[in-house]
């Protein structure tokens, strides 16, 4: 599968890369810090209707409208109340070859970390918390482990299309 | 953009230009300002396309050149298959546009187009044809010359100014140096010289005129002056395309060249020749040349004379061509200042103080004028779009073996371009539908007591701030039952519902849906109506249908003047904002709690006499606690219907940026997009049309 050809690729690249830390409900997750375009402190979210609670509604980043992704629920967390540590991490993914930018609300970023080769080991089969679909790999810092989260498919276009679904849902619900 | 480019930019209008006037003729042939019209365009083609080093095109424009010189002389009728050639001969000098380089299948079709066009043209070798065609011939052969050589011949004022001594130029190297690039003809202008008593030495009182021809090119002339053309009046034109330049009759006459050059009037000219013979007459009676020559002459001079009037006419209203990207930045700029002002303004209320007051207050006033302006700046008459049609009418009846008039209305509809640019495919689409299915074969029409000749019109109106395009047909009309049995077969009908004809028709535009027997070319395959009700609906449009069988259909088009920005009006439902398109909206009432209480769950409001449905947008959002004691009604107008949506608060009207939601939101029905809000919160603009749909199929499925 292409999981193992990305896993190949960067295995064998000796430079380290950059990884932008962040927590949720209490566990560390981080993405290649290339994909993040800057980090905004929680600002208000307007909801859009008839759209599944992860999605939490858009921003207004100077001037574009930025849709806003709650990670908690998306991973099947419980939601919490917005502390002064809640950011939106502004990342590009790429959707269907196009590419967008998303906002993606946190807990608290921690830190920028850098990551050999060798401290990257690839997504274990089962036992991760969230989806495993979503992990890209599993990094190790210390005696800590962190879940390196593979961006492009945690917003990918099933998960676009599972707002989709729900919208037909609400629809029908309302039919009803 | 290189000058390529350019060129073929302006030849792509010229064959535009082309097909309409080939178009006009086809019905009016004897129309001899369409024949003129084509023929100027083929021949600056054919100009600047040698100019350019599009040596293929030249050559076989130039032909296509003779044909119509031909027609202009009366040697040649127009006749359908002339038209027909010609029309083919445009598509392919727009492949030749694109191919610089030879290749042999274009060859190949440059080839049978001009042994098509030389089976209409009387033979041009033969000399004796008469006085007419030799006229013609010999400008075929200074034509020929241009297309294999580049010379050309250039009339240039140059006026140094009374300074230029002063100022250090001279014109002898000058003079010297156009010498150089060919065969020049200098006159010394000295009429503005003042008596020796007056004149200042040290000025320069002189004008010259020449007529050079050289095959160097303009650039090589335009460098000559590349130190003093901006301190000097230079004029620099093409007097002839051809590189020779003698004393054949078709040149001009002196008093055309004196009118060119701006140094008498017509009327003087005209004048001088009412006192004077006709040389014409005189070189008729004593120089015994043919009158007929000196007829073809006359007309010739007659023709290029009112091209000069026409050319000194559009001379007066310039226009700036605009790369369409800078207009679009353009706009985004001003979508940020609109968003700008609507955030000083919300500071200035706060503020409350009167100076700022009024600076917002004439920042609002400069910012609506710039957006309108704007807007204008875009804004392109449809009729661009209309001449496409008009061949692709022509094309397909002959296909089809029918006989279809295409009428054209309102052409001069303003839209904006971006709007222009994506309805170009819907419109073929439904023009297509229209002449394959609608109208019916000659004989057929015959037999039902109709004109054997279809007709096809095509309108566009201004509507409020809409544009309305119709789409009619005289044709056969829709066949409700067919439609009926083919979705009730698709599983889109259920046997036993009772839909009414309006809704039947417009179930073809479901994804799928054809009910032509045969499967043409054409249309009938039931991908087409889908994709155009998608297009319609991108450019937020609305797109119905409406048949009267027998009798025809009509397709109607209702379009937004723009995309980029509209006037909405902001409102409140619990803490979240939303648009309404102004331009929907009715009128704004009141809801009391007593008002819902008396309906009996009914949603439904008396309004004037007239009982409108509403929409409760707290339901339609699934937020539905505590429902205030008295709500808002925003009154809407869809068509004739009229329905309302309850709202907690209406703010007020608000200059709308339209933003879209993006991939991820693409799912969200009942949304047309986003807006910045002065306060730099987001508020959703509603889709009031698909909100409507929804719970109209919403109340269906609960029945």
């Amino acid at each position: 599968m292409n999981d193992e050809t990305e896993h190949n690729d960067i295995t064998q690249n000796d430079e380290t890369v950059q990884y932008l830390t962040f927590k949720l409900d209490g566990e560390s997750f981080s993405t290649e810090i290339s994909k993040v375009r800057e980090v905004l402190e929680y600002t208000q979210i307007t909801p859009v209707p008839r759209s599944p609670d992860f999605m939490r509604g858009v921003i207004n980043l100077r001037g574009s409208v930025v849709p806003v992704v709650d990670l908690r629920l998306q991973f099947g967390m419980a939601a919490t109340e917005q502390t002064v540590d809640s950011c939106i991490i502004i990342i590009e993914v790429n959707i269907e070859g196009t590419s967008t930018v998303l906002g993606a609300l946190a807990d608290s970023v921690q830190e920028v970390i850098n990551l050999k080769k060798e401290q990257l080991e690839p997504a274990p089969s089962f036992g991760t918390r969230i989806n495993n679909d979503f992990v890209q790999h599993m990094g190790k810092v210390g005696d800590q482990f962190i879940m390196v989260l593979d961006i492009n498919k945690v917003f990918s276009l099933e998960q676009i299309n599972r707002v989709e679904k729900n919208s037909a849902i609400n629809n029908e619900a309302e039919a009803a | 953009m290189s000058i390529e480019d350019t060129f073929r930019e302006e030849a792509d209008e010229l064959l535009i230009d082309l097909e309409a006037a080939m178009l006009e003729l086809e019905e009016q042939p004897d129309d001899s300002d369409c024949v003129d019209r084509a023929f100027r365009a083929m021949h600056t083609i054919k100009g600047s396309g040698s100019m350019f080093g599009f040596e293929k095109l030249a050559a076989f424009t130039h032909h296509l050149e003779n044909a119509f010189d031909l027609v202009r002389n009366g040697d040649l009728q127009i006749t359908k298959e002339l038209i027909s050639i010609s029309l083919d001969s445009g598509d392919h000098i727009r492949l030749l546009l694109e191919e610089k380089e030879s290749n042999e299948e274009l060859d190949q079709a440059s080839d049978e187009l001009l042994a098509r066009l030389s089976s209409l043209v009387p033979n041009t070798d033969d000399q004796d044809s008469g006085a007419n065609t030799g006229e013609a011939n010999s400008e075929k052969k200074s034509a020929g010359n241009s297309s294999s050589d580049n010379t050309q011949t250039y009339r240039v004022r140059i006026n140094p100014g009374l300074d230029s001594f002063a100022n250090g130029m001279d014109v002898l190297p000058i003079l010297r140096e156009i010498r150089s690039l060919g065969p020049c003809h200098i006159t010394t202008i000295a009429c503005d010289l003042p008596t020796l008593k007056e004149a200042d030495p040290e000025k320069c009182y002189l004008t010259w005129d020449l007529i050079l021809t050289t095959d160097q090119g303009i650039n090589a002339l335009n460098d000559v002056f590349i130190f003093v053309e901006d301190d000097w009046e230079i004029d620099i034109k093409v007097v002839d395309q051809s590189g020779h330049w003698s004393d054949t009759p078709e040149d001009k006459p002196l008093g055309e060249i004196l009118v060119e050059k701006g140094d008498a009037t017509e009327e003087q000219i005209a004048h001088a020749h009412a006192q004077q013979k006709k040389i014409g007459e005189i070189l008729a009676d004593s120089e015994n040349i043919a009158p007929e020559k000196i007829q073809s002459a006359l007309d010739e001079q007659k023709v290029l004379r009112k091209q000069h009037k026409k050319r000194k006419a559009s001379e007066g209203v310039s226009n700036v061509k605009v790369p369409a990207e800078k207009l679009d930045i353009l706009m985004d700029l001003v979508g940020e200042l609109v968003i700008a002002q609507a955030r000083l303004n919300q500071s200035a209320t706060q503020l409350r103080d009167p100076s700022l007051f009024s600076i917002a207050e004439d920042i609002e006033r400069l910012t609506t004028e710039l957006r309108d302006n704007t807007l204008g700046l875009r804004m392109l008459s449809i009729g661009t779009t209309f001449s496409r049609f008009r061949r692709l009418v022509r094309d397909l009846s002959n296909d089809l073996g029918k006989k279809i008039d295409l009428v054209t209305e309102g052409a001069e509809t303003e839209l904006d371009k971006t709007v222009i640019d994506r309805l170009g495919d819907p419109l073929v689409h439904l023009i297509r539908n229209s002449i394959d299915h609608g109208i019916e074969m000659p004989e057929q029409r015959k037999a039902a007591g109709k004109p054997e000749k279809g007709t096809v019109l095509i309108s566009a109106v201004h509507r409020e701030s809409h544009v309305v395009i119709t789409i009619k047909d005289d044709g056969a009309g829709l066949d409700a039952e067919a439609i009926r049995s083919k979705a009730i077969e698709r599983g889109v009908l259920s046997e036993d519902s009772k839909p009414t004809d309006q809704e039947l028709y417009n179930l073809i535009f479901d994804a799928g849906f054809s009910t032509a027997k045969v499967v043409s070319s054409v249309s009938g395959r039931g991908v087409g109506m889908d994709v155009v009700k998608r297009s319609i609906e991108e450019l937020r449009g609305t797109v119905s249908i409406d048949s009267i069988p027998g009798n025809g259909s009509t397709v109607t088009i209702k379009l937004p003047l723009t995309l980029a920005i509209i006037e909405g009006l902001l409102v409140q439902v619990e803490h979240d904002k939303y648009v309404i398109p102004l331009s929907q909206v009715d009128e704004c009432i009141e809801l009391t709690a007593e008002e819902v209480k008396s309906a009996n769950g009914n949603k439904l409001i008396e309004v004037r006499g007239e009982l409108v449905p509403y929409l409760r947008l707290r339901e339609c959002f699934n937020n539905n606690e505590n429902a205030l004691d008295i709500e808002q009604i925003v009154v809407i107008r869809n068509g004739d219907a009229r329905f309302g949506f309850t709202v907690d608060q209406v703010i007020g009207q608000h200059q709308t940026v339209i933003k879209g939601l993006g991939k991820v939101y693409e799912g969200v029905k009942g949304l047309a997009g986003a807006t910045i809000l002065g306060d730099g919160n987001v508020a959703l603009i509603l889709d009031t049309n698909v909100l409507i749909q929804d719970a109209s199929t919403a109340q269906k499925a609960f029945h």
